[in-house]
Order: structure tokens, then sequence, then C-alpha cells
């Protein structure tokens, strides 16, 4: 068997596990995103981590306003964003073509392409590649597409160790931990946390090692040089594929990126289907909106492009592994399909209030935020809780539509999505709660008459429950309300009723 | 004019006073006011819970009750919300050609108040005498949603007697999110409890939005943290008066 089996059979010994509980065992050894709980019973767990909040706010808080000063002075930022929606939306209509083309131009320069229908195939793949280089150490690019398909716990699992050069998913990696936002995978942990961490995980750090960025960089610049100067082996993921030439683009901020990209022998290229761009022009439109959404920055400062393989010059065998895993089924759903123009910004996560408070841990994916909250259940379905549970993560507030580059409408998808969860659970034979709840609310609404009796019921049902216009504890479910708010208690005549009595002399609407 | 009322099915049962706010005021600037008693709900929380199929009727009564009339007037920019946009929505989902073509009819006829009053009856001073400290939370559906942009501030600062008061962090979600506000209570209160904290950090007597179910969140949680801070919706402010004052 496979060496993907493997690795759910043996991580199967704590499946029994319930899915409502702790998420301590989220920092278990073993980064894998194991049968994720339920986002409210993630979140809840996150809420108590008051430095995680603190963390989130501050560095939330720094990114967001960097963005959007370099998004005011943009004057056609608008037109950016309507560009770089179009140019998606032609890619995903005749991704066939585009694919086969990417093939074709990065065979014919030299490279091998291979296609991955899901994470366990392309797994398969890069180990198998990897093998037949003989090596047992690769270095990495920071890649979500690697991350997305647990890579390195593929490779781990057949004796190979990925490193990860990416300061921030280093910082992730040494701390067997799991990445928190797309960008910025380390957001859960201040400088401080980072300095203990360095001190306990990196051989020959000195011990009188500051907390300054400065500082940790450089340690950590030492402890990766090694690495880079003795690695045969290169895992990247990519930013862009331009079909017309079959060129491979990545943008990042630390250069350890271009590092992997060039002095390995074995490149090996993870990306996901949706990723082509069809000529170098259109890169014009995304090399703006990317950096300025994602790190705030004008321009990032590496921006490396490769065409299969160079004679004398970087690495001399190059595979690509396009991926799917998920990619197809998205395409398939008319709605949801504009999540596959998403370019990994992380602009969403940014300004979302409730990623703001729970962290990208709560989302149990390495896509947490709004753009995980569509991107998971549209990727895998929404058999899992988590999967479930994700299109309701969202109070529907809109900001993420409003930064978002390439103009996916987050809040649509959601809702979307929520009717599908909805659906799904027609097929129950016993309704859940809130199924039969919502029925009789609807038969409720259903006439005017019946509201009235309804709302009349209601300003009982206050007056007994309520003091000084306010009710402090709510019966049932409803007492998720009153934990920390109060309600108010309903009024003793509803609007219509009002009416009926002061103005029912022929004014009122007869429809 | 005559304004067709949409009150929404949760300031009927909860917040009458809000829509009778909307009734005085419309009435005082020499307009006739119709409540069509057959309206219940525009079917926000259904849609927005993805009950996509016990929407559909309620988005029919709804354009079948309404619509008789030219003007179309809501003090809630999320139910207006749901109709601009979500009913376009259920119409695809489930193939419902003749809610399509409907809702195209209707929706050029259905207002937000403040859009009402600033866009059709071109009046920012509406008359109003509120001699207290306001701040405005802006919400979602208003901001992001409808657009509604000053509009809300001009008719504040049009008002008598009022002082406004800056809102810090405004634009910020308050946390409610419809059924989220249950499904997400933590969640929910942890976002409520930094609007509610901005809230009473401006010394303002009157917190006010234009939408009752995030004032809902709120204020429950002002009364709960025993603040002392009031909230209103912006009709209740603007429909004061010298005489009622």
């Amino acid at each position: 068997m496979s060496e993907a089996t493997e690795v759910s059979a043996d991580l199967g010994t704590d499946a029994d596990r319930p899915a409502t509980g702790p998420v301590g065992m989220n920092r278990a050894p073993g980064k894998v995103w194991l049968d994720p709980p339920a986002f409210p019973d993630a979140a809840r767990v996150a809420l108590r981590d008051s430095q995680l909040r603190h963390n989130l706010e501050r560095a939330t808080g720094t990114i967001r306003a960097k963005r959007a000063g370099v998004v005011e002075e943009l004057p056609d930022w608008e037109e950016l964003r309507l560009a770089g929606a179009a140019l998606k939306d032609d890619v995903l209509a005749h991704l066939d073509g585009y694919l086969l083309q990417v093939e074709e131009r990065v065979t014919a320069a030299g490279g091998q392409v291979h296609w991955a229908r899901d994470a366990a195939e392309a797994n398969r793949i890069v180990v198998d590649l990897v093998r037949a280089t003989g090596v047992d150490e690769v270095v990495k690019v920071k890649s979500m597409a690697t991350m997305e398909i647990e890579l390195n716990e593929a490779l781990a699992e057949a004796g190979i160790a990925a490193l990860e050069t990416d300061l921030a998913e280093l910082i992730v990696q040494l701390g067997e931990d799991r990445p928190s936002h797309i960008l910025v995978p380390a957001i859960h942990k201040n400088r401080a946390e980072i300095r203990e961490l360095f001190l306990r995980t990196m051989p020959g750090v000195p011990r009188d090692l500051a907390d300054e960025p400065a500082q940790l960089a450089a340690a950590a610049r030492t402890h990766l040089r090694r690495k880079f100067l003795s690695a045969k082996v290169a895992i990247s993921g990519a930013n862009f594929m331009v079909a017309e030439t079959g060129t491979l683009v990545v943008l990042e901020s630390e250069g350890n990126g271009r590092m992997c990209l060039t002095l390995p022998e074995t490149l090996i290229s993870v990306v996901g289907i949706e990723k082509v761009v069809p000529t170098w022009q259109d890169l014009e439109v995304f090399l703006q909106l990317l950096p300025r959404s994602s790190t705030g920055e004008r321009m990032n400062p590496y921006t490396s492009t490769w065409t299969g393989v160079t004679p004398g010059d970087g690495p001399q065998t190059f595979h690509l592994v396009l991926i799917d895993n998920g990619r197809t089924r998205v395409l398939a759903d008319s709605v949801g399909r504009q999540a596959l123009r998403c370019i990994r910004c992380s602009a969403c996560l940014n300004v979302c209030p409730v990623y703001e408070r729970t962290g990208g841990h709560a989302y149990g994916s390495v896509y947490p935020g709004p753009i995980g909250a569509i991107l998971n259940p549209l990727q895998h379905g929404t058999a899992s809780a988590r999967d479930r549970s994700l299109p309701y993560a969202s109070t529907l507030c809109g900001r993420c539509f409003e930064v978002c580059p390439v103009r996916i409408d987050i809040p649509e998808v959601l809702v979307h999505l929520r009717g599908t969860v909805v659906d799904d659970r027609r097929e129950a034979r016993v309704p859940s709660p809130e199924m039969a709840a919502m029925k009789a609310v609807a038969f409720v609404f259903s006439g005017a008459r019946r509201l009235a009796a309804a709302e009349r019921l209601v300003s009982l049902g206050g007056r007994l429950l309520g003091r000084r216009g306010q009710i402090t504890r709510l019966p049932g479910a409803m007492d998720a309300w009153t934990q920390a708010r109060d309600a108010p208690a309903p009024p003793a005549e509803s609007f219509r009723a009002w009416w009926k009595r002061t103005r029912s002399n022929g004014k009122t609407g007869s429809s | 004019m005559r304004v067709a009322l949409f009150v929404t099915c949760f300031n009927d049962a909860l917040y009458p006073r809000t829509g009778q706010a909307v009734v005085a005021l419309l009435e005082r600037l020499g307009h006739e006011v119709v409540f069509p008693s057959a309206q219940t709900c525009c079917g926000q929380m259904h849609v927005n819970t993805g009950y996509y199929r016990e929407a559909v009727p309620l988005a029919h009564t709804f354009i079948d009750v309404f619509d008789p009339y030219e003007a179309i007037v809501s003090p809630s920019p999320s139910c207006v919300g749901t109709v601009r946009e979500s009913y376009a929505r259920i119409a695809e989902r489930t193939g419902d050609a003749a809610l399509v073509r409907s809702t195209a009819s209707i929706v050029p006829r259905v207002h937000e108040l403040s859009e009402f009053l600033v866009d059709v009856l071109g009046v920012e001073d509406v008359g109003g005498y509120f001699p207290h400290r306001v701040t405005y939370h802006p919400t979602c559906h208003s901001l992001r949603g409808l657009h509604v942009g000053d509009r809300p501030y001009r008719l504040l600062e049009a008002v008598k007697g009022l002082t406004l008061m800056h809102l810090p962090a405004a634009e910020e979600c308050c946390g409610f999110g419809g059924t989220f506000a249950m499904k997400n209570a933590e969640v929910s209160v942890a976002i409520g409890a930094d609007k509610a904290r901005h809230a009473r950090d401006t010394g303002a007597e009157v917190l006010c939005a234009l939408d009752n179910s995030c004032l809902t969140h709120i204020g429950g949680m002002l009364s709960r943290g025993r603040s002392g801070m009031r909230v209103l919706h912006l009709a209740e402010i603007l429909a004061g008066s010298e005489q009622t004052a």
C-alpha cells in the first residue's frame, strides 16, 4: 500500500477522540490536521488564549494599515481588481487549453510535467521523484499547495526530511506547530515566543539572543545557510504559471526562496491547476495586486521566474507537479468557482473580525479566514464537521469582498454554501432542531394573522421574563444569547397592533 | 407622497417605537404613510442561514404585498439588502423565473430610510431636536451592502441640540451577524465587546444605527455591562422634536 495509506492508518490511533473535544490536540506531535473539530468548538478554545488575541490584534492591525496606504495611492485600483477578476475568469473558462499549453511549453523547455488528481497522488509522485535522486533531505520554498497536500508529512513517512526555509514556516516547523495565516504562518507567535523557540530548537544559537527581529532573522539565516549550500533537491510552489512560455513565478520577501530555486540540482514545483495566467502581459496586473494586498508593499523584494531548465545555470532537472485536489469540483460550482481566482494574498484574513479574534487554527486547515471558510467546503464538500461549520464562521460583514484583489464575493459564496449544508440536512430522517425551528418560523411568517398571534405570545413571554425592559436569561437554546448579553423585553404591543388600534380608519393598506 | 412602510418583522415584534418614529417623521415632512397589513418578513434569516426553500414563499409574499406601491420605505438596511441582492439569488438557485421578473420590477422602488430621506425626498434637515451626545455605528449592511455613505451623518448633523461624537473603529462589524450570534455566540460576543468598549469610550449617551438587529446585540452587551448607555434607531432620533422632548 502507499505511504499515504500508512499515514492515515498510523494516525488513526487517536481518531476516536470526539470531534468536539478540546483543541489542545492541535498542538500534538504530527502537524496533520486530523479530523478537525467544528469551528465553534475550536474557536471557543482559541478565544481563551489572551496572548493569541493580543498578537493577532497587533499583527492584523499593522498589515491592514499598510495595505490601506498602498492601495489608496493607486487611482486605478478598482480597475486593476476588475482586470484581475476578468483574467482569472478567462483562465477558468478555458483551463483545459491553458494547462495543455503549460505542459507543452514546460516540456519543450526541458522540464517534466506530472498530473495529480488528489493529495495522495501528488505526494506519491513527489516522494518517488525525491527517492530517485537518492537524497534524504530537501529544502522548501514557502508553498501553500504543498501544505495543503501535507507533503512534509508524506516525505517524513518516506524517511525524507523537508526543511522549510521561509522564516515564518521555519518557526512553525521548529515548534511542531501549525500555520495560522496564509502569508504569515507564525502570526500567532510574538517575538518573545520565537526567541524561546530558537533557543530550544536551533543548535548553536547564542544564549544571549535578544528578541529583536534583526537578531532573530540572523540566527535563522545562519541556521539555513548551511542547508542551502548542501541541498541537492528543492521543492517549491508557484504564484503564477505563464502559459505562453511555460514560465513559473514565485514572489517572496526574504530571498530564501531564490536560494532554493537556484542552488540545488533538482527542482520540483507543486502547483494548483488554477495558477495559470495566459501571458506575461497579464502578470502586470497581478504583480501590482498581490504585493499591495498581501504584505502592503508596492513591490515584493524578490520575484523569481524560471522556464524549464537552462544549461549551466540553476537546477538541471525540473519537475512540475500539477494538482487538482478538489479544484475541478470547485470549477463545477457556478457560484463557488470564483474562489479559484484566489491568489493567496490573505487580505481577507487581515480584515476579518472573526479571524482577528480566533486566529487561524480554529479553521482546522492551512487555508483559514474567509477564503478558507469557502475554499475548504468547496474543495472537499460539506461532509465533515469542519466543512459543515465553516460557511457559518462569518458575520457576513463584507469586508473580505471589499479588499479582495480579484473580487471574490466571499459573503455570497458563504451563503450559497450554507444552502448546500442545509439541503444536505434535508435528507436526514429526523430533522435537526434548527431545521424544525426554521420551518416553524417560516410557517408563522406565511400569513399576517399567524404572525400577529405569535407576536401576542412573544409579548406575553416578555412580560414574564423581563425586568426593567431587559431579559437577562432566556430559556433553552436561546440562552446562547443571554450568556453575555441582555435581550430586550418585547413590548406590550406590536407595531401592527398599535397601527390597528390607532390607524384602522381606512389608511391601512388593503393588500 | 404616499409611502408604504415595510416595518420588518423584527421591528414589528420587538421595536414598534422605531416604526412609530418612521411614521411620525414622514408625516411631519408632509407625506402619507400606509402600512400594508399583510406584510410579514423578507426572509433574510432564512436565506442567510441557508434555508433558501423556506425563503421563496416569503419573497413572493413581500412582492405581492408591496407591488402596488410606488415608494416602499424600510428602517432596516439588511432587510432592504435582502430584497435587492438575495431575491435574485434565491430565484436563480431555485429556478424561479417569475421571481426574477418581479424582483427586477420592485427593487428600484424599495428604499432604506436614510436613502429615502436624502435621495428621494431631498431633505437633510428633517426638523429634529435631540439634545444629547450621540455616536453613530455604520452597520455592515448599510455601509458595505447599500453604500449609504455619509447620508446618516448628514441627517444627524442637522438635528438641533445633538452633539455627534466620533466612534473609533466605526467601520468594524459589531459581531451580530444574524444567526452567527447564536451559532458562534462566543466569537460574536468577543467582537461585540470591542464595539461596546469603543462606544463607551466616546462618552456619548446614545449609540445609534440604522438596524435594530445590530443594536440589539450591542445594546445587550452595554446593558449587561451596566454602562448606562442607550441604543436607539436613527429614526427615533430624527423623529424627536421640541414638542416631544
